[in-house]
């Protein structure tokens, strides 16, 4: 009768610890002068994509990207019933974003996006990574794509739209004003690795209004550490 | 936790051991420490390693944490290649200083030992001596996995120190490029915390007050720090 209680209790609880995941995230900005637009890290189903490599970015996608919209990945994420954390406001150089999140068993896939700001359609990206079960700490490096949908040409315009050219801000305040233009449309119009910004020192003209200076980035440009609990 | 409540079992039972032994010193050199090989690359194109700092401590020590203000010891190491600072805040720890910059391309080897412990982390650091204040090197790595007999290899990445503004202008860099100001205390960064370095522009790259030239851009990883368990 004992052994037949425990041999239920057993079961009870493996079954318990496979439904559900209690992980800890923690997002690093490692960037020494780009912000992330707010976050979007979603545990979700197998098969769903924010986006793929080498794929043309959705429509919602690009919101992101082009000016840190998450609103339309949300609404795929919720109806695909994924459990997601979006950041409260910008990660700034160097700044970590922490939650906890609790999974439901279907959620084994992670996806991270946020638009790096300043950029045309820069965005720091996990696509669908599988979460350790195992409890322990795992560290994961990432690196910023280009969404292929909008020309790189580095002009701070205030334009955040989707199809607007332009880059919606530069939070930092280090850019300039009055730049002729970098790059016409992306040669790779799937989702790419970054190539980088250019800038220039020119904070009244030049091609750019970035800062060559102070908004390049070399990749990874974030760290990702998820502690399985 | 079984894992640690086991450890700190054995722990209890060591110190218990030396304290019951007279010649305890003699004890732990022979029995309980862990030497290691430490071999770092420099594996950047035109950009020498100040001479590379290295040291044994716990995990309540470290280098530097991304997201937090330089050190002033860290500061000196990564604005004028100095890292007796960052040594001396921890003089009884296992350590180690290179003498002469490591040069692209080169290697340097040295051993440290400790006492053997879960808990032995491992800190390396260099100046990329011809930047403002880009650095290279780990902070506070694990050494926990690394059984004796067998070897961990880290690539580690460039940093910026946040300590000083990336003007690549002339004076203001202390490697042979320049041979300008090393440390300076004034701290002028648009960012004033640890994060990865964005790479220098150089003159060659539209950046036409930079004193650098093509030669010494580089990009991640930096270096090559491979520590064999003696």
């Amino acid at each position: 009768m004992n052994k037949t209680l425990l041999a239920l209790a057993l079961s009870a609880a493996s079954i318990s610890s496979a439904s559900a995941l209690d992980v800890t995230i923690s997002l690093t900005n490692l960037t020494h002068g780009s912000h992330f637009t707010p976050l979007l890290i979603s545990a979700h189903v197998d098969g769903q994509h924010l986006f793929e490599l080498g794929s043309a970015a959705s429509a919602n996608l690009q919101a992101m990207a082009e000016g840190g919209d998450t609103s339309g990945l949300n609404t795929d994420l919720t109806n695909q019933n994924a459990d997601s954390h979006n950041a409260a406001g910008l990660t700034t150089p160097g700044a970590t974003e922490s939650f906890s999140l609790m999974t439901q068993m279907s959620n084994t896939q992670l996806s991270v996006v946020g638009m790096v700001l300043p950029s045309n359609d820069g965005f720091v990206g996990l696509d669908a990574m599988t979460i350790p079960t195992e409890a322990g700490t795992y560290t994961y490096y990432l690196n910023a794509y280009d969404s292929g949908t909008e020309a790189n040409d580095e002009i701070i315009n205030g334009a955040g739209a989707p199809g607007a050219a332009g880059i919606p801000a530069d939070p930092l305040g280090s850019g300039g004003t009055g730049a002729s233009g970098v790059a016409g449309s992306d040669s790779n119009a799937m989702i790419h690795i970054h190539r980088g910004v250019i800038g220039d020192t020119d904070a009244t003209g030049g091609a750019s209004d970035l800062d060559s200076r102070v908004h390049r980035w070399l990749n990874p440009v974030a760290r990702l550490v998820i502690e399985v609990n | 936790m079984k894992k640690m409540i086991g450890k700190t079992l054995i722990f209890s039972s060591l110190v218990i051991a030396l304290t019951a032994c007279s010649d305890r010193d003699d004890d732990m050199d022979s029995m309980d420490n862990q030497m290691y090989r430490i071999k770092i690359t420099n594996l950047t194109n035109a950009q020498p390693l100040s001479p590379p700092v290295a040291m044994l401590h716990s995990e309540s020590v470290s280098f530097w944490e991304i997201g937090e203000a330089a050190s002033v010891a860290l500061e000196t190491l990564a604005e004028g290649g100095d890292g007796s600072v960052l040594l001396s805040l921890n003089a009884a720890n296992p350590q180690h200083a290179d003498t002469a910059a490591l040069v692209p391309g080169a290697s340097t080897e040295f051993t440290l030992e400790m006492e053997h412990s879960a808990d032995n982390h491992l800190s390396v650091a260099g100046m990329l001596v011809n930047t403002n204040d880009a650095f290279s090197g780990v902070s506070a790595v694990n050494l926990d996995d690394l059984g004796s007999g067998h070897k961990m290899t880290f690539f580690s990445y460039v940093y910026d120190a946040g300590t000083e503004m990336n003007t690549e202008s002339v004076g203001t860099i202390p490697g042979p490029v320049d041979g300008g100001e090393g440390f300076n205390a004034a701290r002028d960064d648009v960012t004033s915390v640890v994060t990865f370095h964005s790479g220098v522009v150089s003159a060659d790259d539209n950046h036409a007050a930079s004193t650098l030239s093509e030669a010494d851009k580089f990009d991640n990883p930096a270096l090559r720090i491979e520590v064999f368990a003696l």
